[in-house]
């Protein structure tokens, strides 16, 4: 007898309905079959016709993906790696591995838009902007960038749109800053006309035409200098100067404001987040007052609710990217939340008692080897360091040989050199730096050297020294919250306490349009807490990273062909990164063949702010096409603008399935008018997750485009970041995707790099590797088509209640749909704001409000939410729409109903003063009482302009507070 | 909301008020851009002192949800700027027609209001009854 092999294909557990469920749904539509229903939905000239190919894998379970893939992370090497550069080993507290990164209710919430129900990562970000605040003495921090290199960049846009003297243009770079970074900051300074200018002087020349420097503490050779004499002097000639600075060694130093700097950058990832192959890490900005209105980026700031109590909430969100759109100064989005959590946990964990010890412990063990070293004839430079330092010797390649074989990894020098080519070597101390790991690094060299000193007999002095750099007193991250959790209990605790106040995917459907909440599996991201990935440097011998290597070219193998385009870069570490390293290579393109005529870029009116913003950040001029009644192109204004800019259009930008949710019909045609001319079309591919498997970019006309991999392949949104936004193109512009150097003598006119690292937020495509692998070619078209399906049911539910604002062709929808809600504040006093907070009390988070059509709501099931849940929110919908009516017909006031006071919280409903003019179950059980689990709002309604118009984004010192009992939120 | 359209007031299409006090002419945003703008939160004015072209930008208005920038009518020397609208937004949010004027500017050549919507122009554009 042969026993049946039991198969639990993944993609059954990825898709919510099941195949009856599936044919509920198709019958309402008036379908039998899903082939027959998504022929009708996509229009007929791009439709796949064949399968895609035997390149995709062909889906399998999870235990034989993750089988798989641990056999793949096995070829990745783990080494000890000492490079630095920006990248150190750090210990991931396990109370804070467990609960917060490895906790979906940290990692699969959204952006915090919808505050009341966001009260916990919104206080987790605030602490960080308090931490960084407290590290750096300036007031005002934001809740992250994306990594070290992006926010020198963004620091110096800062100092260029605050310059007082607009004719001035130099920005100069101290020679400590790293070669990777000065790489970004010359890809953002190219295209502005920012011309960068290397210094390697304490005492530069100083002109008007400079508005700005940068210098960096600790430098590229571990150097740290007192940049006061400088910073003073910079100032007299009205230059801003930015630092990056390792927070762990501003522990030690005096704060980097009070030695007059205007804004600090640096990275967060020492703060306990694993080093991951280059990233995800969160990047901080601090700076003073008088930049408030431009630090890009997210900033948390405290308001207080309807009921006065003090909440947090995003702040001061005009200053965005996605709102100012052409006239943004910044090239971010997002942020890297999950992270910046992590590393305000690490601190919190530690406090600045531990983080100090932590920092001298690295600065004695870096003096130790020093002097050791010394008495081997190995000798740095003179001078004050904090943790890391640089040799030259003629035995440097014997000496990076034997560290292999040891298992160190030490920095080659000069950067970028292969070993035997070796001048010197260098060592960066970090917080997993032992006593054992210096004698073993001693022994080896020792031997090299031909000495036999014993070097446990020279005692290790542990008396911590920092020379030649003014420090700092301990007295800093006074807060109570640094002080109060020092017991795990209390620290899992506090995380857990946090975390139940945040709606994520563990409470509900976060039908967000345009955002994909899409599930975020546990296999899926069960592999980036492995060694094998976490641990590798990003600038490790390459045989030592063949594994992640191995899933970047598979990777890069399934995305080419699920697009139908030719290469891939994974270095944009967000998808205003990806877009802005798209239209880079489009640039590069024309610079190559000395065209610079092509300079505008066409963009629909109904485009995300990112676009244009984008656009303008790569150097072209944006010219707005207007979308017709039905929401689609203007043809007709296309073809106007084409005739008018022919030779000068670099490049059409489009989203497809469009930003209203509906697949144009005309797509082939715009493509082809666009070639016409010479131009490029340039995909957002926000709205991949209604194509994949079923039409293919690159096939119907696009050249280049950006994913998302957080939404279409399931990496999860962490609470705001980390996303991925790879570049994707077809072969003619694969020569101009980014590069990366990790030195600054390589890069040419025509190259260019967006992130610090290679292969950006590298540690985590594994989730994307293990989706597409368990998945398979089937399942990927089974889920884009089921996505559509789920949309379109509920399209269906609600029309006759709400109008859908927009419709394809047979009235379907796409992926989403949008319902329109700009004629409810003229009949009841309401808008879409209060329907997004009454869905709270429903226990749903809001779809995404007056985007991209003021006064509408897009809502965007997903093929992961089953039937169940998908009915449960059209019925909530149903309920409010009568609830409308019931206030549009006065029986319940304009200003006092069910709708304007929501959301209700369990401090209001068990109050003995309820004096509104409904019932408490109206109020929070609106479904009745068995509905499951209810989830209830941390705080009412909260006063977004107060808190803009008396902003604060950190909890200030305890002293400043005595006067008043004021309790840090 | 029932906007008030007073008399004396011209509009240009950009939703700024002017209205003339003698050699002078004030300058604020209309009772439905602010409406539209939703809560206003910042308000940046240019220096005083300063002389500006015809449809320059004098300034930027935030609310919680959108930023917009204010363009003068006329080339002119801003004179004064309403300091309180700066303290206190929620001046220009309460009373835009008022108290929450933004400039008083001195127009630096010839200048005609017929080029601006006098208020029932303008009414028939934003509130068609």
């Amino acid at each position: 007898m042969q026993l049946e092999k039991y198969s639990d294909l993944f993609i059954k557990r990825h898709v919510g309905p099941s195949n009856n469920d599936q044919e509920k749904m198709l019958r309402k539509l008036g379908f039998n079959n899903i082939e027959d229903f998504i022929k009708e939905v996509i229009p007929e000239d791009i439709q796949l016709k064949n399968n895609l190919s035997s390149k995709l894998p062909k889906g399998c379970s999870e235990s034989q993906a993750i089988q798989d893939l641990d056999a793949i992370s096995q070829q990745n090497k783990v080494y000890r790696s000492l490079i630095g550069l920006g990248y150190y080993g750090t210990h991931t507290p396990s109370v804070i591995q467990r609960n917060v990164l490895e906790n979906p209710r940290w990692y699969t919430s959204y952006t915090p838009y919808q505050a009341e129900i966001s009260q916990g990562r919104l206080e987790a970000l605030f602490n960080f902007q308090t931490l960084i605040c407290e590290l750096t003495g300036f007031e005002i921090a934001n809740a992250s960038l994306l990594d070290e290199g992006s926010a020198a960049a963004e620091a110096m846009s800062v100092a260029y749109s605050a310059r007082k003297n607009k004719s001035a243009n130099i920005f100069l770079v101290h020679e400590s800053v790293y070669a990777h970074t000065f790489n970004v900051l010359l890809t953002r300074a190219r295209p502005l006309g920012i011309k960068l200018k290397r210094f390697d002087s304490h005492n530069p020349e100083f002109t008007n035409s400079i508005f700005g420097m940068m210098i960096q503490l600790p430098g590229q050779t571990g150097d740290l200098f007192d940049p006061s004499f400088i910073i003073s002097k910079a100032h007299k000639f009205n230059i801003f100067t930015c630092a990056s600075i390792d927070p762990l060694a501003q522990t030690l130093i005096k704060p980097i404001a009070s030695l007059g700097a205007d804004i600090a950058i640096g990275s967060m990832q020492r703060f306990g987040v694993p080093i991951g192959f280059g990233g995800p890490h969160a990047a901080f900005f601090a700076c003073s007052d008088q930049f408030k209105r431009l630090i890009p980026g997210r900033i948390v700031g405290e308001s207080i609710s309807k009921e006065g109590e003090k909440s947090l909430r995003l702040a001061l969100q005009t200053r965005e990217q996605h709102i100012r759109r052409e006239k943004a100064t910044s090239n971010i989005c997002t942020a890297q939340s999950l992270l910046a959590i992590i590393s305000s946990f690490y601190a919190i964990y530690h406090g600045s008692e531990g983080l100090c010890k932590i920092a001298k412990r690295i600065v004695i063990f870096r003096r130790y080897l020093e002097l050791c070293l010394g008495k081997l004839g190995l000798f740095a430079k003179e001078g004050p360091r904090f943790d890391s330092f640089d040799i030259y010797s003629n035995k440097a390649p014997v000496i990076h040989q034997e560290a292999l074989k040891n298992g160190f990894n030490l920095r080659i020098l000069p950067l970028g050199a292969e070993i035997d080519k070796a001048e010197g070597f260098g060592i960066s101390i970090d917080e997993l730096t032992d006593e054992n790991e210096i004698f073993q690094i001693l022994n080896f060299i020792a031997k090299i050297c031909g000495s036999d000193i014993d070097f446990r007999k020279i005692p290790i002095d542990y008396f911590y020294e920092l020379d030649g750099i003014p420090t700092r007193d301990e007295n800093f991250m006074k807060q109570d919250i640094f002080k109060n959790f020092k017991s795990e209990t209390e620290l899992m605790r506090y995380i857990f306490h946090l975390s139940e106040k945040d709606f994520s995917l563990v409470d509900g459907m976060i039908p967000l349009g345009s955002c994909t909440m899409k599930l975020n599996s546990a296999a899926e991201l069960n592999p980036i807490s492995w060694d094998n990935f976490s641990s590798l440097h990003p600038f490790a011998p390459k045989y030592q990273t063949k594994g992640y290597l191995q899933i970047i070219s598979d990777l890069e193998k399934w995305i080419c062909e699920i697009v139908g385009l030719n290469a891939v870069s994974f270095q944009p570490n967000a998808g205003s990164q990806g877009e802005f390293a798209g239209l880079l290579a489009i640039k590069s393109y024309f610079n190559s063949k000395n065209n610079f005529l092509r300079k505008k870029c066409l963009i629909p009116s109904s485009a995300h702010g990112t676009n244009p913003a984008s656009a303008v950040m790569a150097g072209f001029e944006v010219v707005s096409i207007k979308c017709d009644h039905k929401g689609n192109i203007d043809i007709e204004d296309l073809s106007n603008k084409l005739n008018e800019f022919g030779p000068q259009v670099a490049a059409l930008m489009l989203t497809y399935p469009s930003t209203h949710g509906v697949f144009e019909l005309r797509i082939k045609d715009i493509c082809s008018s666009v070639h016409n001319v010479g131009g490029f079309v340039y995909l957002d591919g926000a709205n991949l997750n209604a194509q994949v498997g079923l039409c293919k970019p690159g096939e119907y006309g696009i050249d280049v485009c950006h994913l998302n991999l957080h939404k279409t392949f399931c990496i999860p949104h962490g609470g705001g970041g980390p996303g991925v936004g790879p570049v994707v193109v077809s072969e003619t512009l694969k020569p101009f995707l980014p590069n990366h150097f990790i030195n600054d003598i390589s890069i040419n006119d025509l190259q260019y790099s967006v992130s610090s690292s290679k292969y950006g937020s590298a540690s985590i495509l594994p989730i994307s590797w293990m989706y597409i692998k368990m998945t398979g070619f089937q399942g990927l078209r089974k889920a884009s088509m089921q996505a559509i399906l789920s949309a379109n049911y509920i399209a269906f539910n609600l029309k006759n209640k709400f109008k859908i604002l927009y419709k394809g062709q047979n009235g379907f929808v796409a992926h989403e749909c949008i319902l329109d809600f700009r004629d409810l504040k003229l009949k009841t006093g309401l808008t879409v704001n209060d329907i997004a907070k009454r869905l709270i009390d429903y226990s749903f988070h809001a779809p995404t409000i007056s985007w991209p059509v003021p006064e509408t709501m897009m809502i965007e099931p997903t093929e992961s939410e089953s039937l169940k849940e998908i009915d449960r929110f059209c019925n909530a919908m149903l309920l409010i729409s009568d609830e409308i009516i019931e206030v549009k017909n006065g029986i319940f006031p304009k200003n006092n109903n069910v709708i304007s006071n929501s959301p209700h919280t369990i401090k209001q409903l068990i109050s003995d003063d309820w004096h509104n003019p409904y019932t408490k179950q109206k109020a929070a059980y609106p479904f009745g009482y068995n509905i499951g689990s209810k989830f209830w709002a941390a705080v009412s309604r909260i006063d977004n302009a107060y808190g803009d118009r008396n902003l604060i984004c950190s909890c200030s010192f305890p002293e400043q507070e005595s006067t008043e009992e004021k309790e840090c939120a | 909301m029932a906007y008030k359209f007073p008399e004396d007031l011209f509009y240009a299409d950009t939703h700024e008020y002017v209205k003339q006090e003698n050699d002078f002419i004030k300058i604020g945003i209309s009772e439905f851009a602010v409406d539209q703008l939703g809560d206003i939160v910042f308000v940046d004015l240019v220096e005083t002192g300063v002389t500006l072209q015809k449809g320059e930008t004098f300034g930027t208005i935030e609310s919680v949800k959108a930023v917009e920038e204010v363009y003068l009518p006329f080339s002119a020397e801003i004179i004064q700027r309403n300091e309180k609208i700066i303290d206190n937004p929620e001046i220009l949010q309460n009373d835009p027609i008022n108290d929450g004027w933004l400039l008083i500017i001195k127009p630096i050549e010839d200048f005609s209001l017929d080029d601006l919507m006098n208020s029932h122009e303008y009414k028939s554009k934003v509130a068609p009854s």
